[in-house]
């Protein structure tokens, strides 16, 4: 497998080459196909955590035949242990508003929206100041775009682009079925560009510099650099940008506190990595893919906890709609603590291991998908405290 | 008119009619009472013309729009998992003791609420609190207790 090593970079928040403006002129003199030719190119992939490749999912919504299109950014940031969006709105806005902007002159939009999440509110009046002074702005180039911003209300399921429509529409944030897919029917039941935060900044970035330069960095299937929030047992616990396809031992050393014994990687949704797997695991798409989310967990910690942790978050973000997702989190929570108090033997666990088999398939969204991820791989790890 | 019949109509007035006002409406009743009382969903209700129950099922569905009656001040501690390794349990074992309540629970004068809340995005600066808006960052039990103490006055 391709591999790159360590590095550090500063694409998302340097800003000293920020003329979002300059990237905006050069950008709407072009053909909007070329635009989304060279985002496709770039192999730009989403950065909310599933990787849809970016471009595709632009020229499916520019390719659907609706007076009315919307872009969305997806700032309903929720995943435990990320936090990179809250920083990118904090620190650069204008990227982001720029890559909605391209977004609406490629597909055809004249209106975007930004969700955020209801626990960023501070972050409001400053945004919206600066969302008006942007409109302006880019109504004097003579593009016909808006932006507006929502907020959300504290429910983690509707950073799901379905359930994040369903909101902004005023019902209760719980997934739709798919397809269709935003692309053909989103926001308003109509073509919707839905991108993360992060995305849209690397979009103005391969819209000044050029695909070429984007691929510079990463590996075949993971292209460019991902903004990783890192927390738990570490002494450098923060953001930090990084080159897509690095092994995790090379994370751990640079990160760890020299007594990791496993990572989390992707946040609760994601995967459990334990110490010996460091070397052989390759963080990108190939590998264990991220939304940015890095928790780091020494020797000190039960990984019991962890799970359980885990477990109670998903139990009451469940948006309470499927049945496998709504049981489900609830028997694996009860399972895990009967197993822990000697009311079930171990064997149980293998059990709650095909439950969880069958949320994958069963369960109507990602997040009831999702959970056998942390919880297989953390009974497969570390069942010893599990049991005892 | 009573006060929240004003609000409401000045909230229709400002998002419109369309259900997609909806959760912009119900969020700005929340940001000025704190929470949606039973005379405000039916008012809601009636503005938009939905039906009683549609407004209640969406509200009930979001943890921030509270249906039953809160303090002036809502605090929301964060509980998962970072939060935890940080030492979240002894923030709020300070905070209950300061403001003579448990989690859920809302003081006698009305001016608290103390809560937990999943994931508020601050797992490098853990533990954290919101308090309304307000982000409270890299907490110990003395500095939660301090801020609070600054709210208290300001009561």
């Amino acid at each position: 497998m391709e591999k790159r090593n360590l590095k550090k970079v500063d694409i998302i928040f340097d800003i000293s080459e920020c003329d979002y403006l300059a990237v905006l002129d050069k950008t709407i003199l072009r053909d909007p196909d070329e635009v989304i030719l060279d985002i496709i190119d770039s192999g730009l992939k989403g950065r909310g955590g599933a990787g849809f490749p970016t471009g595709l999912k632009w020229k499916f919504t520019k390719n659907e035949d609706s007076e009315i299109k919307y872009v969305i950014c997806n700032a309903d940031e929720g995943e435990p242990g990320t936090f990179k969006d809250r920083e990118i709105l904090d620190r650069v806005p204008e990227k982001v508003f720029t890559g909605m902007a391209i977004c609406g002159f490629c597909i055809g939009a004249k209106e975007g929206y930004i969700y955020l999440r209801g626990e960023y509110n501070f972050l409001l009046e400053e945004l919206k100041m600066k969302i008006d002074l942007f409109n302006k702005q880019i109504r004097e180039k003579g593009l016909e775009f808006t932006i507006g911003i929502r907020s959300g209300s504290g429910a983690y399921i509707c950073g799901e682009e379905s359930a994040l429509f369903e909101s902004m529409e005023g019902y209760r944030g719980e997934p739709r079925n798919k397809p269709p897919y935003p692309t053909v029917a989103g926001y308003n039941w109509k073509p919707t560009v839905i991108n993360n935060v992060e995305t849209l900044v690397y979009v103005s970035m391969i819209c000044r510099l050029g695909p070429d330069k984007f691929k510079e960095l990463g590996t075949k299937d993971s292209r460019g650099s991902k903004v990783f929030s890192v927390s738990g047992d570490t002494p450098s616990a923060g953001i930090f940008e990084l080159e897509l396809g690095m092994p995790l031992n090379e994370f751990v050393e640079e990160f760890g506190d020299g007594d990791t014994k496993a990572v989390q990687v992707g946040g609760a949704s994601g995967h459990c990595v334990p110490r010996k797997q460091f070397n052989e695991t390759i963080i990108g798409f190939e590998g264990i893919p991220t939304g940015g989310s890095m928790m780091i967990f020494n020797s000190s910690r039960s990984m019991y906890n962890v799970l359980h942790d885990y477990l109670e978050f998903f139990t009451e973000e469940s948006c309470g709609q499927c049945t496998p997702c709504r049981v489900g989190c609830q028997q694996l929570l009860k399972g895990i603590e009967a197993v822990k108090k000697g009311e079930r033997k171990p064997a149980y666990l293998e059990e709650l291991k095909k439950l969880a088999l069958t949320m994958k398939v069963a369960a109507k969204c990602g997040l009831g998908q999702s959970v056998a991820n942390p919880f297989n791989s953390i009974i497969d790890n570390f069942r010893e405290e599990i049991i005892y | 008119m009573s006060r929240t019949e004003n609000l409401v109509s000045e909230l229709v007035e400002k998002h419109g009619r369309s259900r997609n006002s909806l959760m912009p409406i119900l969020q700005g009743i929340v940001q000025e009472e704190r929470f949606l009382s039973e005379e405000a969903m039916i008012e809601i209700a009636r503005e938009l013309n939905l039906s009683t129950a549609d407004v209640f099922g969406t509200a009930s569905f979001y943890t921030f729009l509270d249906t039953v009656p809160r303090g002036k001040n809502i605090i929301r501690v964060c509980k998962t998992i970072s939060c935890h390794m940080k030492g979240k349990d002894e923030v709020i074992e300070a905070l209950e003791a300061l403001l003579k309540i448990k989690v859920g629970e809302t003081t006698h004068d009305r001016n608290f609420t103390l809560l937990t809340a999943n994931c508020l995005g601050w797992c490098h600066k853990g533990p954290v609190m919101l308090i309304n808006d307000e982000v409270y960052p890299e907490l110990t039990p003395h500095k939660a207790c301090e801020i609070l103490e600054a709210y208290m006055k300001a009561q």
